[in-house]
């Protein structure tokens, strides 16, 4: 086997986080390796052709959360990343009826006083608590979370820090903010508003890629997860990356290059090699072994440590809590070529919501209801779906007058209580899928020329995700800030040295966020300062 | 100290449930001129003994007592006035229709018998660290929890007492504790057994009196919470002629203690002049007027109902308005001609605490139901056969079974006259599968569900914890922020009932800390 030469770090798997690490090492001048299974990059962050000409974005599929900070020092829009926010959204019912959310905050009033006045009174007081939490969260997204336990003076300054700001807000805030990070987002909109629909249309965010009902403590703060993002400085806005979500990781890889880094794909780890307690480099399928005495991991913490690493190199008590991370399949995704525009009667012409988020659901009941079917081990019977069509606001997508829809579908689990998945069971879940969008759209099947069905047992095997949870991890409360993904590991580090984590698995968590990686990168070059 | 003129008072106690009773006694011995005033025609509240049937006595709502700290025993001579256990060790057994009972022993250092091997060597290990994380917990059980963001130093050395109770578990225990402390118990368990009964019976205290599933976030913290309240010493006890024993020795401290207690005197409102509690007026029309007005009663009775929104402002009436009071429990009371034979069961465990919860997932469909405002279909069921230990609650030879039923919704879609009878004879069944023959027996039965709860006993939504218990609702936001010391916005107003930290349960915490609040800031 040729001996390649030795790396300053290697990262494992392409993913946004890992590229986000990549890029920031290699801009401090070290020499990075990439190392992707997949004969693409990007992860979850990929534009797929597999129809035609058509592009996928078959995993992830909209671009909010990406950090600020990051696209600029990475400078993302010089390298080809163009995001195009979108405007607000649209949740329908199955009576016809529908709720649009408009960015223009006298239309989006009015559009809710149709179904409540109330509650459009409610609504600017939900949105400044909501953005009150925001602002008390972000910071702490770029940061490395404390160690509670520890009396080192980076983690007491940390805690100090958390301590301050926690406290800067002022008495009822800081019981407000108690409350809101244990609370159920069911609880927490109706302590505003009082009309199903509109209460349906919030909680969404509560329980998209989570093993949580809108009723389940903790959901309040994955609907808040959800708001963290920006773009152009319109908190809470979203959009989508022009080409696809694989432009991010396009993006990503050009600035890597730019510093000289270096990105092999169809190159899968097969295992992360420890001598004498701490790294040496990977050992590829192929037997290939490249040395370095920094490896960094993208994967999820139970592909790891569980997979790629040997047991005896890894504490007992450890192994046992990385066994005890909860990662948990919930969601499916369809991707779907349309040989038009499909109809939603629902939405007035012209109206600029079509362009936005399509959620198809009735109450908090409906979704909860879908949840008591994912714990019974069976795809929802009535899902709540999350529905976009890019290729309206981005025509680079499709051939000329074509659309494509991606469709995230909530929930659908990893095992399934009949058994493996299979062919015929995938499409059945898919049909339960397309039913629902088609009793809202008439015209909608006669328009679909392909659709690619995605189980979570897909997603984890083509992406690598465990269990295909798009988080690498449940956003509950035992599993967020210090506890991830592992109490006393939450710095990116592990125990043998040299070995660090840089994915979604660590705080802050999923979504394409990036500030995983950016935390990782930060936390290696510390390590590497402090050596020399 | 002088005695006070005729209706005058230092202290009006609303209410003469167990933290009433608690409370008043607490002032009194401290001084205080103090007037309990009781709706109902006996004291007790939620903690009483009715005949249910000719000769058929039960405890109505609370049917073991387990809580209760000793030293407030001790400290209130109950013994002395009259509280005598007929079992004061109740082991816990689990029942499963079909397969062989689980003795969970009595006790947090009961031994396991009847579950997997592997079970039987991973509880200790289970038990005894949840124990030692409780403990960390005590101080914040008992104590008035702390205000956030003041300058009291009360507040802070609370604060910082508590950091410190969970920085001296160790590295180990705190980071365990951090972790699970926000999880559910669902997931806690399946981490640690296999025996789907054992699960079952150890998820089954993390949800009982709550408004969760066993997969619901926030079941280790009610798990915890119930362990931390045990203050040491977690056994099952049954006071001899049921739990109202123990409102009347109670009642007995107090009144030994000075204070007076009328019954059949119901308050219309609490009297406010100028932000400033006055006294109280009775549905008699009679005012009473004291310095400061204890209620027990639960938060939205006390200040929606009694207070009246016009007093407060309204940032804390929406708060008010929205804390979640809705009970998940009811109560099944038989009156037996025969002793019941649960199978498999010897004397001991029958005169004990049964469960019957057969796994995690029937706690969790039995939950699902109630979530749509439905009855669980196969509910689960905490039983005590209270005859065996104490003969006197039934005539010679007959027997009483008291048991608390989840998930049993207060507003069922359907409305509850319809479905009572049905629901009387869907529970009655399944307690049949446990324990054959046991419809034959039955003599009368009778069901409380939250809705008879609410009327019988004066709570709003019929919830033994007056406020669901839940992190949101927990500790310092308790029942509501702005209330969790047993102030409230109107001065010489304080609350002293299961609305308050740490909650419902015959344990007496909230009455004792309330009289301490009122003894600080009343002369």
């Amino acid at each position: 086997m040729p001996k390649s030469r030795r790396h300053d770090a290697i990262i494992v798997g392409a993913g946004h986080n890992g590229l986000v690490a990549a890029c920031y090492l290699a801009r401090a001048g070290l020499d990075v390796l990439v190392l992707e299974r997949n004969s693409y990059i990007g992860g979850a962050a990929v534009s797929r052709k597999l129809y035609q000409d058509f592009t996928y974005s078959n995993c992830s599929y909209v671009c909010s959360l990406l950090r600020p900070e990051i696209m600029r020092t990475l400078e993302l829009p010089r390298y080809g990343l163009q995001i195009i926010p979108y405007e607000g959204g649209c949740t329908m019912m199955h009576n016809g009826g529908h709720l649009a959310l408009y960015d223009n905050h006298d239309a989006l009033r009015r559009e809710i006083a149709r179904h409540s006045a109330r509650d459009a009174e409610a609504y600017d007081r939900y949105a400044r608590d909501v953005m009150r939490q925001c602002r008390f969260i972000k910071p702490l997204l770029m940061r490395e979370p404390p160690d509670p336990t520890s009396f080192k003076p980076r983690d007491i300054g940390e805690l100090l820090y958390l301590g301050k700001r926690f406290h800067a807000m002022g008495e009822e805030r800081m019981y407000d903010t108690l409350r809101f990070w244990t609370m159920s987002a069911a609880d927490f909109l109706d302590e505003y508003f009082e009309s199903e629909i509109v209460k349906a249309h919030f909680a969404g965010s509560s329980i998209i890629g989570t093993a949580l009902g809108p009723r389940s403590p903790g959901s309040a703060y994955v609907l808040l997860h959800h708001y963290m993002g920006d773009i152009d400085n319109t908190v809470g806005a979203w959009g989508f990356a022009r080409g696809g979500m694989g432009a991010v990781s396009a993006a990503l890889a050009a600035s890597f290059k730019a510093s000289s880094g270096t990105i092999r794909s169809a190159a899968a780890v097969r295992e992360i090699l420890v001598r004498g307690g701490r790294t040496i480099g990977v050992a590829l399928e192929d037997g290939e072994e490249i040395h370095s005495s920094v490896v960094i991991s993208n994967l999820d913490v139970r592909r790891t440590f569980l997979e790629t690493m040997q047991a005896a190199n890894l504490p007992d008590e450890f192994l046992k809590q990385v066994r005890n991370f909860k990662i948990r399949g919930s969601s499916g995704k369809l991707n779907i070529a349309l040989d038009g525009m499909p109809d939603f009667p629902a939405i007035p012409p012209g109206s600029p919501t079509i362009r936005g988020d399509l959620h198809v659901t009735d109450s908090i009941e409906m979704m909860e209801r879908a949840y008591d079917d994912w714990k019974e081990g069976r795809w929802s019977r009535a899902p709540y779906i999350d529905m976009l069509i890019p290729s309206q606001l981005d025509p680079t997508l499709v051939p000329h007058g074509k659309h494509y829809m991606s469709v995230f579908v909530q929930y659908c689990p990893y095992r399934l209580a009949d058994g493996e998945w299979t062919a015929q069971k995938r499409a059945a879940f898919g049909a339960t899928v397309i039913d629902t969008i088609a009793e809202h759209s008439p015209n909608f099947k006669d328009l679909i020329l392909h659709a690619e069905i995605r189980t979570p047992w897909d997603i984890e095997n083509e992406v690598g995700l465990t269990e295909g949870n798009i988080f690498q991890g449940e956003l509950t409360l035992d599993q967020l800030l210090f506890n991830r993904p592992i109490p006393g590991y939450a710095q990116y580090r592990s125990p043998v040295r040299g070995v660090y984590m840089c994915g979604a698995t660590t705080h802050p968590g999923g979504g394409v966020m990036g500030a995983p990686g950016a935390n990782a990168a930060r936390a290696v070059l510390r390590d590497l300062r402090r050596a020399h | 100290m002088a005695a006070p003129a005729p209706s005058e008072y230092d202290c009006i106690v609303i209410g003469g449930g167990h933290n009433g009773l608690v409370c008043a006694a607490y002032l009194a011995k401290s001084g205080r001129s103090v007037l309990v005033l009781e709706a109902a025609a006996q004291v007790g509240g939620a903690a009483v003994t009715r005949e249910f049937a000719p000769g058929f006595r039960v405890s109505s709502c609370a049917h073991v007592l387990h809580l209760m700290p000793e030293a407030m025993i001790k400290e209130l001579a109950l013994g002395a006035h009259g509280l005598r256990l007929a079992n004061a060790a109740m082991p816990t057994t689990a029942l499963s229709p079909g397969a062989a009972p689980l003795a969970l022993g009595s006790g947090e250092r009961g031994k396991l018998v009847g579950a997997a091997r592997v079970d039987e060597l991973a509880y200790p290990r289970y038990a005894a660290r949840l124990r030692r994380l409780a403990r960390a917990l005590q101080p914040m059980m008992s104590g008035v929890p702390p205000r956030l963001g003041t300058d009291a130093w009360s507040d802070r050395w609370s604060l910082l007492r508590l950091a410190w109770q969970v920085r001296r578990l160790g590295r180990g225990d705190m980071r365990e504790l951090l972790r699970i402390i926000g999880m559910n118990v669902y997931d806690l368990l399946e981490e640690h057994f296999e025996s789907p009964l054992l699960k079952g019976a150890l998820a089954f205290d993390a949800v009982l009196g709550t408004n969760f599933g066993p997969r619901s976030p926030g079941t280790v913290l009610t798990l915890l919470y119930r362990m931390a309240a045990h203050d040491g010493s977690s056994n099952l006890a049954q006071p001899v002629g049921g739990l109202g024993a123990v409102s009347d020795a109670l009642a007995q401290a107090a009144i030994a203690a000075g204070a007076s207690i009328r019954t059949d005197a119901a308050v219309r409102r609490i009297s406010v002049h100028e932000d400033r509690v006055q006294g109280v007026v009775l549905e008699s029309g009679q005012a009473i007027s004291a310095d400061a007005v204890i209620s027990s009663c639960d938060p939205k009775t006390t200040f929606l109902g009694l207070l009246g929104s016009e007093q407060l402002d309204t940032g804390f009436v929406r708060r008010v308005s929205h804390l979640r009071t809705r009970g998940l429990a009811a109560k099944l009371h038989l009156a037996l001609e025969a002793r019941p034979n649960f199978t498999g069961l010897g004397a001991e465990a029958l005169a004990g605490r049964l469960l019957i919860a057969p796994s995690l997932e029937a706690i969790e469909r039995a939950y699902n139901h109630a979530k749509y405002a439905q009855f669980s279909r196969e509910p689960i069921f905490e039983i005590t056969v209270p005859t065996l230990s104490d003969p006197t609650l039934a005539p010679p030879g007959k027997h009483v079974l008291s048991a608390i039923i989840q998930y049993v919704p207060y507003a069922l879609a359907s409305g509850w006259d319809g479905e009572r009878q049905r629901f009387t004879d869907l529970a009655i069944d399944a307690l049949e599968r446990c324990a054959p023959g046991l419809r034959a027996a039955v003599r009368h039965a009778e069901l409380l569900t939250p809705v008879d709860i609410e009327k019988q006993f004066r709570i709003n939504g019929g919830h033994w914890h007056h406020v669901d218990l839940a992190f949101d609702q927990f500790f310092m936001v308790r029942p509501l922020p702005g209330a969790a010391q047993y102030r409230t916005p109107v001065a010489g107003l304080f609350l002293c009932g299961a609305g308050c930290h740490p909650g419902g349960g015959v344990m007496g915490a909230a009455g004792r800390n309330a009289a301490r609040q009122v003894l600080k800031r009343v002369a």
